[in-house]
């Protein structure tokens, strides 16, 4: 039998090179920037417009602009070709958007306004509120189903503090990647990036809980052979199903990112991420995990018996 | 064994007709007799573009609104925005302090957020021996007035245009324009009053000097006649002026209740808006943006299924391809719920329960049926007849085709299991199913957990757009508890009776 759980210390190694740098672009983003990953402006308040031009534009210019108009300090970049733009802004008012735009009408000639959102401080604190509650609940309500799921194992403690440590390591994965995509490449989170990180975290959950289901069923079968056998046997009957499951998904979420809108593709990449994160930390992490709490061996021991099959 | 297996099969038939049916882009709808049913996809803002408006009180932090103010302002709106020909527009107020305005497909939308913005316009006017219904919309002589020397005039029928709602609430007066005697700047104050012999509400309503002389000047030559009073052009009462009015203090009467008085009055003092709103967040969205989102999104959501379709035939085989038949059905029916709502899971809970009914295996079946069963019921209540599709709606939905097939994969790899250990291919079909169900239960609830949480916190005004994704999510769920588990099940046995034991348990087509 293909043993899985023995060369367990190599994947949490793996894990750890993951997450470090996500951690280090955490605390970077919080030191200098007051939070882990770039907030857009859906939490701060602020304004978001993407203008086309019938001309190409200069970024700096469309800057300048704005800083004439009252809005200094903006961000602007071009997107999709050099006469779309982006300006990132402090809130704006129907008349301040206005007069922006009769300025740039003036300076740059006939545009589209593809787009325009401008979200008062009250609402981004709001929102940043509902999402504080909405994480908050998300764990409370996944923990208690958790010990609900095992109240009958023994050890239930154990399985239930193996999947959250696997849940927070996808978050973990998740938040990170993104925090350095932030940094790297200008990316914000929005309403929408929390969504993708709930989704996430209730996915990692709900595999780590089909192997969980199984070596529970195995436990009583398999009287007298190993744990790390039991747990591993477990592992090797689950994880065709694991891998379908996620591939399938997976599949999705490639087309989605390859051929979907542009307005998604943030969304999608961190769903992905947290996706491949999740399937990798349940048979990774979360299993060996139990491996190592029963046997006390971070390590795997070097010829697990081999059960006749 | 063979009959059970065909009744349900021709349910799953007929089911799949009414889905396609539904799912059509003709949107034929249903008209037979009494009932009318008409269903279409509905686009939210970011696909066919649009403008949405969060407009919140300006007044200080603690201060109160009037009861019922916000109501009002929210009414106003409405009318103004149904002047600018917005199709499906919404108003709505949300919590004490708040209204949004939800305007699909408009042109101008700086044009359309001046407009809900403006104060709106009260006027009186000279109706002379013509009593004009409420709900009347109104031509008038504004900004001259009748003490200017404006004066009621007829006019050619029809040359009334411009400023007309779309759907105006009563009969277009186009045959005359109507002097305007005092305007909404002319009042200051307007309260209810009780006669004390008739015991009816009437508005005692006071003016500032410059409406004084101008009221002054009209009633002395015109006691008997109406004035009409009108906002935006539209007539919300019809009092007749009993007696000259000099001092600038007069009453309206009418037959109002308390609850007419008091909105008339509020209408009365505000101008228009009962309370002073200011923009606090716009989003706007191109047409262009939306219609390319939605031809990208659709071109993703067909590859990713096209793959997932694939990969499972390839995998396993002819399970597989059942899985891909149950799979279609499963898109289709979430079609025919973004469409029509409710009835189509109403069908699905009665088709769980008959389910259970025929075949008698597992009580499961009875269980989910009955709860979705409670739950259709509670939703139609609450007025569910579709999914509004927006950008995250539809990744949403993408993403659960990707997830459906869990189920499938977990009945399986159970199969593949149950087929080695030596059983039958017909117990192993059946265990299968049986064994798969607390992971796929397990595993589903989590999943409605997150959604339920993502619905709570799309509740708040700025993350509306996480409200799409939570919802088509857990339908996803719920219908694919169904085709996965109902309709692959009635498959498999029907093509086990088909091919019986020809079937070589360790033959390519099952793929043990």
């Amino acid at each position: 039998m293909f043993n899985i759980v023995e060369k367990r210390q190599w994947y949490f190694l793996f894990s750890a090179l993951i997450i470090i740098p996500g951690i280090v672009a955490m605390v970077y983003s919080t030191v200098n920037y007051g939070s882990p990953v770039r907030l857009g402006i859906d939490f701060t308040g602020g304004t978001l417009m993407e203008l086309h031009f019938d001309q190409t534009v200069q970024p700096a210019d469309v800057r300048r602009v704005l800083a004439e108009q009252g809005f200094p300090g903006s961000t602007v970049q071009t997107t999709a070709d050099e006469q779309t733009i982006l300006i990132r802004a402090k809130p704006m008012t129907p008349e301040e958007k206005g007069d922006v735009m009769a300025a740039l009408e003036d300076e740059f000639g006939a545009m589209e306004e593809l787009r325009f959102e401008s979200v008062g401080p009250a609402i981004g604190a709001e929102v940043t509120r509902a999402a504080t509650w909405a994480v908050l609940t998300a764990a409370f309500l996944i923990i208690a189903y958790i010990v609900l799921a095992f109240r009958k194992v023994p050890n239930a403690f154990r399985y239930g503090v193996c999947a959250v440590i696997a849940m927070i390591h996808d978050l973990l994965v998740a938040v990170g990647l993104f925090s350095i995509a932030c940094l790297a490449l200008g990316w914000e989170a929005d309403a929408l990036f929390l969504t993708a990180i709930l989704t996430v975290v209730g996915f990692s959950v709900q595999d780590t809980i089909v192997v969980f289901d199984r070596i529970r069923e195995n436990i009583p079968k398999r009287r007298g052979e190993p744990y790390e056998t039991i747990v591993n046997r477990s592992l090797l009957e689950t994880i065709h199903r694991s891998l379908a499951t996620q591939l399938n998904a997976i599949f999705v979420l490639i087309a989605l990112l390859l051929f979907g809108g542009a307005t998604m593709k943030q969304f999608v990449a961190v769903l992905l991420v947290g996706l491949l994160s999740g399937t990798y930390s349940s048979i990774f992490n979360a299993v060996p995990l139990l491996v190592v709490w029963e046997t006390k061996k971070l390590s795997g021991s070097p010829k697990p018996k081999e059960a006749a099959a | 064994m063979r009959t059970r297996n065909v009744v349900m099969f021709a349910a799953i038939l007929v089911l799949t007709a009414i889905v396609v049916y539904i799912s059509l882009p003709a949107d034929l709808g249903v008209h037979v007799g009494p009932i009318q049913w008409d269903f279409a996809i509905r686009q939210g803002l970011d696909l066919q573009g649009g403008l949405q408006v969060l407009l919140e009180a300006d007044l200080p932090p603690g201060e109160e609104l009037e009861p019922g103010s916000l109501g009002v302002a929210a009414q106003i709106i409405e009318s103004r925005v149904n002047a600018l020909g917005v199709v499906e527009p919404l108003v709505q107020t949300q919590g004490d302090r708040r209204i949004i305005v939800e305007l699909p497909g408009v042109e101008d939308p700086d044009q359309a957020i001046a407009t809900i913005k403006e104060t709106g316009l009260l006027e009186f006017i000279d109706a002379g021996d013509r009593f004009l219904q409420p709900g009347s919309i109104v031509q008038t002589t504004y900004p001259h007035y009748w003490s200017e020397g404006a004066r009621t005039h007829t006019v050619e029928p029809g040359s009334i245009t411009g400023t007309l709602p779309i759907s105006p609430t009563g009969p277009v007066i186009d045959d005359e324009v109507f002097a305007t005697i005092l305007a909404g700047s002319h009042l200051k104050n307007a309260a209810v009053q009780r006669d004390q012999q008739t015991n009816e509400f009437m508005i005692a309503f006071e003016l500032n000097d410059e409406g004084t002389k101008y009221f002054a000047d009209y009633t002395a030559k015109n006691v008997g006649k109406y004035a009409s009073i009108v906002l935006d052009k539209e007539v919300i009462s019809s009092p007749v002026v009993k007696s000259a009015i000099p001092d600038g203090q007069g009453v309206i009467q009418g037959d109002f209740t308390l609850e007419e008085a008091q909105k008339l009055v509020v209408q009365l003092r505000y101008g228009a808006l009962p309370v002073p709103l200011r923009v606090e967040t716009t989003r706007t969205v191109g047409p262009t943006l939306g219609q390319d989102s939605v031809r990208r999104s659709i071109r993703a959501g067909t590859v990713g299924l096209i793959i997932v379709l694939l990969f499972m035939l390839i995998y396993y085989r002819l399970p597989g391809l059942m899985a891909d038949l149950a799979l279609i059905l499963y898109g289709l029916l979430n079609l025919a719920v973004y469409k029509a709502g409710w009835p189509i899971l109403l069908i699905i809970s009665l088709f769980m329960i008959l389910s259970y009914f025929i075949d008698r295996k597992d009580a499961w079946p009875l269980l989910l049926g009955g709860l979705l069963l409670l739950g259709t019921f509670g939703l139609a209540t609450a007025g569910f007849t579709g999914v509004t599709l927006t950008l995250p709606a539809i990744t949403g939905f993408i993403l659960s085709t990707g997830m459906a097939v869990d189920a499938n994969i977990l009945v399986f790899e159970r199969m593949k299991e149950e087929i080695r250990a030596g059983k039958k291919v017909s117990a192993a079909i059946e265990a299968g199913f049986s064994r798969a169900w607390p992971s796929i239960r397990d595993s589903n609830i989590s999943t409605l957990i997150t959604c339920g949480i993502l619905f709570f916190f799309g509740s708040t005004f700025g993350a509306g757009a996480v409200r799409g994704f939570a919802v088509t999510l857990a339908l996803g769920v719920i219908l694919n508890i169904f085709t996965a588990i109902t309709v692959t099940r009635t498959l498999m046995r029907l093509m086990y009776d088909w091919l019986g034991e020809k079937l070589d348990p360790k033959g390519f087509l099952l793929g043990a």
